[in-house]
This record gives structure tokens, sequence and C-alpha cells, in this order.
């Protein structure tokens, strides 16, 4: 048997030696360059067989008639499920339990799961998934707004039981959050400008690249053993173990390599039907999503809609903001309402708005479910107020910049939600970070040579296709800051766990870590084990496995692992490192730290090594760590303390525009943003350089196309775009590092908040280039040229 | 049908191999090597780069049956016999260039064929050789950095491959 999820089972100190501060390398980096690291699809097992899943072709659709028979008949199948063969609950969700594990006798969107098929060859089960006959009888279906909310529309999910159901306005609302904050209709009395706008943000992608992907083995207790990559193992236990009708203690869950995440795995997709057809065949079963398969077996990004009122003195001293934000969150709930808490609270961005009215909320409808992506709620938000403080700065005749530092929100400020901001908020200070910056030089393709050498098409819109050699095309430059909370917010009960041992192994002390946090490629390994370092002044840190043997830590999204994870082992740390200490001053009768290996005294004199104290007996500590607590959003006035910390990113953007084909290139992304204290800075700025490339996708390239037809038109990498290497340009960073004095070793959450703010700045830019209004994103070439 | 052919040096048969199986399919389940990825299947993002005769190919976009007798190198055959990394795959751990890794041998080999190449590219010079190669954890900034300081270190070595 070849299982690969103990990929980081081995020591980690193989190139690393530092604590936190330092650039450490990755300790799964040699295995990832050498082909070794065993991702979820690179696993194997004797005797395995290949799972595969049918989907419905239909938005919404009543099923008549299934048959099986042809399915069954085909050589090499051993099993063909529906949802009359499940054997326990029918039913999960990561808020609430509405998400059939197959469909039962409707379908509710295109992609939706109907029948599972093992079988000894994957194109085996291929073709008898495509022989399995489903007679389906097409439904009206609901798409927007006013689809889902019209007299007599179809109630996807009568008889909700879900705790928002008493609150929301009409049965395919999945949530909905008011806030109300101040006076606006005295505020409006007052206002000497007064700027509206409508935007729209299209569908976009986590599009990570590792499929979604598992290896399910039944074992000899009945249960089953999963090798998955995931977001967060726990919360896929606590789902899945009613859906095959075991004990938690039975469904046990092991991390195996995640190729990228953004959100995507943190509902389930393939884990509870591998283990419903390991556990119906007694056979491991693995299950490899292909591209399409992978686009209909995740959620997405939520399209909105956006309609904001903002009213200013001449000064451009903001007086009140207005905002109705409308998500499409597709059939199914997944994480809508936390959605539409953030994009709610954070609905203003990051500045002193003394009035609002804000309202968002979260469609059922029969498109594709939507729920976790990098910047969760906010980064639709994000584009719309950005967009909407452009244009207060052209009608007030300010630079945009000078206007978005006159209201720029700093530590103190009090939020919508009556939540003050209580650690550093330098907003101003990012904005003239990347304002300072030196501008990239004027037409880069033009020969040094002179005027008449020809150009390098390479640095021009549209490159080697020749589309111009610089006749057409014009400059600009944007900007925008965004604010994204970090950890889960409204009143979650937010934890992470961390088992720490110090050993002696081979005469030198080793750290063994043990959390479950899934690490998804964002250097959460990294970080643990500097902590540990740091903690015990040891050199040898050994990263066990992520599995459910030890408890939760909690999701690998919100920004938060390093703070809740990075929390939990430093706590365990300390707590093994108090243990050892005692240990040697029963011995020598003063031991004041651990440094370098050694147990040393108040005044740095040297009591012995820690090997030396430790001996025989390991000392062995479990720690949960916990942020502060938050509160609800009240259901009606949105007051509340709701989130733990904020994290701040601003961009300076600037492109090129072809405007005779509508072609944009990004010149320049600049960033710069606060992490409170950088951990790993070659990591974190890897995060800013990997959100903000995020943020390009959805400004001028990434969108699922959904028509009113319910169908997604590409769900494919031929025709749903990621930027690729031409497309993303230089991204100078600024990183600053002002303590949040709540949060372990000062730092604050770093991954999402560069992905908000680079889509409205790149939006800004091509705005100032074309003096297009541009109120959607991404941005398309028939938006440009005028032929849309 | 069988194929034998050559991976990494060495003499490979696979057997039972379906006709429609593409290259990159027996490399990972029938030979043991899933150092080539599988995020497309469909020849878009480069994750199953390997060299076949020397070319830099798409191992998802080729039949099994092409690949019959033809020398293979994959992402697993770049360290030397000894584990000494091969200066590019150094680089791309010494920048940051790995986060989830899924891109990384395919990026790896098409750095490797760009060098051979063009032992001193410019900026534009790798955008336009890796552009077939999708990451989407990065940003490219750290590749960037990756590619140039293995072109550096090559230089510095005086090394050709």
């Amino acid at each position: 048997m070849t299982i690969g999820p103990g990929a980081l089972s081995q020591r980690s100190d193989r190139d690393t030696t530092g604590g936190i501060g330092e650039s450490t390398q990755r300790p799964d980096g040699h295995l990832k360059v050498t082909g070794e690291f065993a991702y979820s699809s690179d696993l194997w097992h004797d005797d395995m067989l290949w799972g595969h899943t049918l989907r419905s072709p239909h938005p919404h659709a009543a099923i008549r008639r299934v048959d099986l028979t042809a399915a069954l008949a085909l050589p090499g199948v051993h099993a063909v499920l529906t949802h009359h063969d499940l054997p326990a609950a029918t039913h999960y969700g990561l808020e609430f339990t509405d998400q059939p594990v197959l469909a039962q006798d409707v379908v509710r969107y295109q992609g939706e799961p109907v029948a599972l098929v093992a079988a000894d060859h994957p194109e085996t089960a291929r073709r008898a998934a495509a022989l399995i006959a489903v007679d389906y009888d097409e439904r009206p279906l609901v798409h927007d707004e006013s689809s889902a909310t019209a007299p007599g529309a179809p109630v996807l999910h009568p008889g909700r039981t879900d705790h928002h159901a008493a609150h929301v306005p009409h049965p395919n609302i999945v949530h909905r959050q008011p806030i109300r904050h101040g006076d606006v209709a005295a505020a409006r009395a007052r206002a000497e400008v007064v700027v509206r706008g409508e935007y729209e943000v299209g569908m976009q992608d986590q599009a990570f690249l590792g499929p979604e992907s598992g290896l399910a083995v039944p074992a000899a207790d009945g249960g089953v053993d999963l090798y998955v990559a995931t977001q967060w193992l726990h919360v896929d236990q606590r789902q899945l173990a009613p859906v095959l009708g075991l004990p938690a203690e039975k469904v046990r869950l092991t991390l195996s390599g995640v190729g990228g995440a953004f959100g995507a795995r943190e509902d389930l997709s393939m884990q509870a039907h591998a283990c419903l057809l390991a556990l119906r065949t007694g056979r491991p079963v693995k299950m490899v999503y292909d591209r399409e398969q992978s686009f209909f077996g995740h959620v997405h990004r939520h399209p909105a809609k956006l309609a904001y009122e903002h009213g200013a003195l001449r000064d451009g001293t903001l007086l009140y903001v207005t905002c109705r934000i409308v998500l499409d969150g597709g059939a199914y709930a997944s994480s809508s309402p936390a959605v539409v808490g953030n994009a709610a609270s954070l609905g203003l961005g990051p500045y002193e708005v003394p009035h609002a009215d804000i309202e968002a909320l979260a469609l059922y409808t029969n498109n594709p479910p939507c729920g976790a992506m990098r910047g969760f709620g906010a980064v639709q938000a994000c584009f719309a107020y950005e967009s909407q403080m452009d244009k207060l700065a052209a009608e007030l005749g300010l630079d945009p910049v000078e206007l978005r530092r006159r209201n720029a929100m700093r530590q103190g400020t009090v939020m919508p939600t009556g939540q003050p901001v209580d650690s550093p908020a330098p907003v101003a200070e990012l904005l003239a970070r990347v304002a300072a910056r030196p501008l990239p030089p004027e037409r880069p393709w033009a020969d040094p040579a002179g005027p008449t050498a020809a150009p390098d098409l390479r640095e021009l819109p549209g490159g080697l296709s020749n589309t111009s050699h610089g006749e057409g095309i014009v400059r600009g430059v944007g900007y925008a800051v965004g604010i994204k909370n970090v950890g889960f917010s409204e009143g979650f009960d937010d934890y992470s766990t961390a088992r720490v041992r110090l050993e002696v192994v081979g005469g030198e002390p080793v750290a063994v870590v043990h959390t479950a946090a899934a690490e998804v490629g964002q250097g959460g390994v990294t970080v643990q084990a500097q902590i540990a370092r740091t903690e015990l002044g040891v050199t040898h840190v050994t990263l066990l496995p992520a599995d459910t043997t030890v408890g939760s830590a909690g999701s690998t999204s919100a920004s938060r692992q390093t703070y809740m994870t990075g929390g939990a082992v430093k706590h365990a740390c300390e707590a093994v490192r108090e243990a050892v200490l005692a240990r040697a001053r029963a011995r020598f009768g003063t031991a004041a730290a651990l440094e370098a290996g050694k147990v040393v005294a108040a005044d740095g004199e040297v009591l012995a090594t820690l090997a030396e104290v430790l001996g025989e007996e390991p000392v062995e500590i479990e720690r949960e760590f916990r942020h502060r607590p938050t509160e609800p959003f009240h259901p009606r006035t949105g007051q509340g303390r709701g989130h733990v910390q904020y994290s701040f990113c601003a961009h300076r953007a600037v492109v090129e525009v072809d405007t005779d084909l509508g072609l944009v290139k990004v010149v320049e992304l600049a960033a710069a943003q606060d992490v409170g204290k950088a951990l790993n800075p070659r990591a974190v700025a890897g995060q800013i350089h990997g959100g903000s490339a995020q943020g390009l996708g959805l400004a001028v390239l990434e969108e699922i196309v959904v028509g009113p037809d319910g169908r997604v038109r590409n769900p494919s990498f031929t025709d749903y775009l990621i930027p690729t290497i031409l497309d993303v340009p230089g991204m100078p960073l600024d990183i600053l590092e002002l303590a949040d004095d709540h949060a372990p070793y000062g730092l604050r959450g770093a991954g999402e908040a560069p992905t908000l703010s680079a889509t409205p700045a790149i939006v800004a830019a091509i705005r100032q280039a074309t003096g297009l209004p541009l109120r959607r994103v991404p941005v398309r070439p028939e938006h440009l040229t005028g032929t849309a | 049908m069988r194929v034998t052919c050559t991976v990494n040096g060495r003499r490979q048969v696979a057997d039972h191999v379906w006709e429609g199986e593409s290259l990159l399919y027996v490399l990972r389940e029938r030979l043991g090597l899933p150092g080539a990825k599988n995020a497309c299947e469909q020849g878009e993002c480069g994750s199953c780069t390997i060299r076949l005769d020397g070319d830099l190919v798409c191992a998802c976009l080729v039949a099994a049956g092409q690949a019959e007798g033809a020398d293979i190198r994959t992402v697993e055959g770049l360290a030397a016999e000894d584990g000494t990394l091969h200066p590019v795959q150094r680089a791309f751990l010494d920048t940051g260039a790995v986060q989830c890794g899924f891109c990384t041998p395919g990026l790896l080999m098409a750095t490797d064929e760009l060098l051979e190449r063009v032992p001193d590219p410019s900026d534009a010079d790798i955008r336009e050789a890796l552009a077939g190669n999708l990451c989407r954890c990065t940003g490219y900034e750290a590749i960037m950095d990756a590619v140039r300081l293995a072109a550096a270190r090559r230089a510095g070595t005086g090394e050709r491959a």
C-alpha cells in the first residue's frame, strides 16, 4: 500500500534553521520541487477503484425516473449509487443542512450530483455514468433578484427551518443583514455633493490547480479513512459522519497534499461520495475531478449587484453612505450567511462615515452555488465603494488619493456596526506609500535605439498577437484601498488546537508539532515550525501530518491560520517551556529560559542542555487557542462587536489600453499592506502577490458566465481565463508591521486584503486611461470599444 | 497495448494500456511517476509539462501510443542521482516560488528548457517562455525571481546543460 499524506512527517529542518521573522524555507519545498510531494490526486492503493459523479445537465428539474441497468451491466463497474442508497442523513451543509448528498426528486442547479459510479478504470466509470438514464422534467427557474422574489416565484427550499428563516423577507432570500448607523436623513439634508452608482461583479472561480480529489479506504472497524485535500478536516468530519451513519471517531480524515484552495475547499465536494462508494464496495475508492467537474463541483465567489449613494461636503468630508448589496448565492446556502455579514459590515470601506444605511442579502437561485472565495463578501463591496470614491473625487475636482486621505479610517474609528477599531489602521499611510512610488517608464515597448526601431511587441497590449505597434495606446493610473476582517466573526466560537511534544532524538532536542491545520500552499507549516523554534529554542521541528486525531484547527480561511493555529502552537509551546523550566528549577533551583538548545538562568548562565533536562521523559501538552469573543450583528440594526481584527491593503495600478481593440495590459500593480508582524516575510510577500494577481483576474479576465437559462458557458481553462505570467506585471510591495496588541506576536492576517483593492485600482486606471465609466467587472474588450 | 519508452534514463514498460489513455495517465497511474500534474487535462495549464525527445510538451495532450520508443524526462529526473537538486529546483526554493506547488513541476521543466535555449533571458523572454504554465498562488513574481536567479547562477558557474 502506498499512501502519501505524511509528506511532512519527516524532519522539517533540512533547509530551515530560523525562528519567527526570518524568511525560512518551506518544510515541504524539497518534496514539491522533486515531484515527490503526494497531492490528493496522486494517492494510490492496491485494489482501488475509481469513482465518478453523474451531474444534472439542467438548472432546475424534477427527476422522474433513473435507470441504472445499462451502467451496472458495463464490465468493470462495481457499484452505482443514487439517493436510494444513502444509509443515513441525506443532506449536509456548512451553515444550513440544505444540500442533498445526491439529488432526490429535484435538481436545483446545473451540475448537481445525481448518481455515483465506482469502476476499475476512470474511463469505465465515466462511460458507466453516461449510461445512466435519467428522465428529467424541467421546471421554471429563478436566476436573479426579480425572478427569485416575484409573486408566484418557485420557492427553492420550502419549509425552511434554518436560523435565518424567520428574519428573511422572502423564502428565496438566504439571509439579509441591515445596518443602521447614525441619521442618514439628516446627513443627506446637509450634503453638498451626492454621487450615486450601480455596480456589478461577475462570478469568479477560485481555480486552484490541484483538482478535488482523495482516497477513501474502508476500515476493518466498519469505519473509513479518508485522505483528502480540504481546508478544514473537522468540518468535513462533522458533515460526513451523519451522512455515512457512523460515529465521528469512525470517520478519520488525514490531509493529503493540497494544490491550492482559496475558499473552494471549504464545502464538501467528493468527500461523502468517495466514502459512500468505498463503504458500499468494500474497496478503496479514489476520486479525481477533471477541470469541468471541478468547475461544477465547488462553490464560487458570489456575483453581486451593488447600488451606492455617497453624500459629502465640498471639502470632500463624507457625511453619509447608503448601499444595497445583492449577492447571488445560487441553489444552496453554503457560507452565504457569513458572506452577507461581511459584505454589510465592511460595505463602507476603510473610511470614517458618520451616517449609513446598509443592506446586504444573498439569494437562492438556480445558478451555481456560491460560497467562500478569498475576500469573502469584502471583494464585491470594495469594487463598488472604491468606484464611488473615484466618482466623488471627480465630482469635487479632488485628487482621488487626497479624497481618500481626508476620509481615511484610523485607530479609534467606529465601524457602522458600532464597533471601534482598536488597533492600528494605517489607511492613509498605505495610500501614501503606493502614491509615492515612481511611475514605470512611459512607452516601455519603444526601443532605446531610437524612434525608428521596431517596438518590442511583448510590452504592448495584445503582445505578440501584433495588434498594435503603439498606436491607439493610452495609459492610466488608479488607486484603491480595502478593509477585510480576520478570523471567524459574528459570535462564532473560533479556535485552534495544537499538541506539542519536546523530546530527545539522537541526543538532540526535537519539537514535535501536531495540528489539524490545512496547509493549502500558504506556508502555515513553515510558520508553525518557526514559532516552535522561537518559543522552545530548538533547531529541529517535526510537523506531524494534519489529521482528526488532534482537535480542530478551524478553517484555513478568513486569513486566520497564522493568527489561530500559530497562536495555538505558541500557547502549547509556552506551556511546554514552563513545564521544562519547572523541571529544571527542581534540579538547579533556578531556570529562566530555553535558548539554542540550552536551559539558562535569568543572568544568561547555561544550567544544562535541554537534552539533559528532558532525558527520557518528553513533555507533551495540548492547548486550544481562541481569539477575543465576538458578537452576532443585530438582525435589524446590524449593531454588534462582530469582528476580531481588520486587515488593510492599498494598490496603485498602472495600465495601458489599446482603445481600438479594447485590450488592457496592466503595466505595474504596486501594493502596500500592514501585516502587524511578518512571521515569514517572503511568505507574506507571496500572499500579497498572489492575492493581487487574483484581483487582477477579476478586474480584466475572470468570470464564470452563466446565462439566464442557468447554464454555465465556460467550465474549462480554455474559456475561463486566469492570469498567465504575461498578464501579471511587476508588483512592488511596501510591507508595514504595526503591531496589533491583541494578536500573537502582534500579527495581522494577511492573505485576503490584497485581493480586494487590486480590482478597483485596475479599473480606476482603465477609467482614467479611457474616460469610460465602467461599472462592471471583469472589464471586457467590448466594454472599452463600445461594441458591447 | 504495451508502451515501451525511456523515462529519466530508465527503460519502462507499461502493459494493458488502453488506447485512449494519455501519456500523462501512463506516467502517473501505470509507471508510478505522479510528478507531472493533472490540473486541466486539456493543454491549457502546463502542469503536466515534460520533455518528449527533448521537446517541451503537455503530457496530457500526448496519446500514450505516441510515446512508444520515446525518450522522456519528467520532474523526477531533474535532480542528480545522489539527490542534489538541479539549479532550477534550488532557485525555486530559494526565492519562494513554491507555494501549493502544483504548477511547480511543469514550471521547472519549462524553465530548464528556456535556460538551455536562452542562457541570459530578458524578463520579456521569461514571460513569453512560461506563458503556458499557470500558477494560481504566487502571482508569478517569485517565479520571475527564480528564473532570474537560476540564470545568474548558471552564468556564474559557467554551467551549460
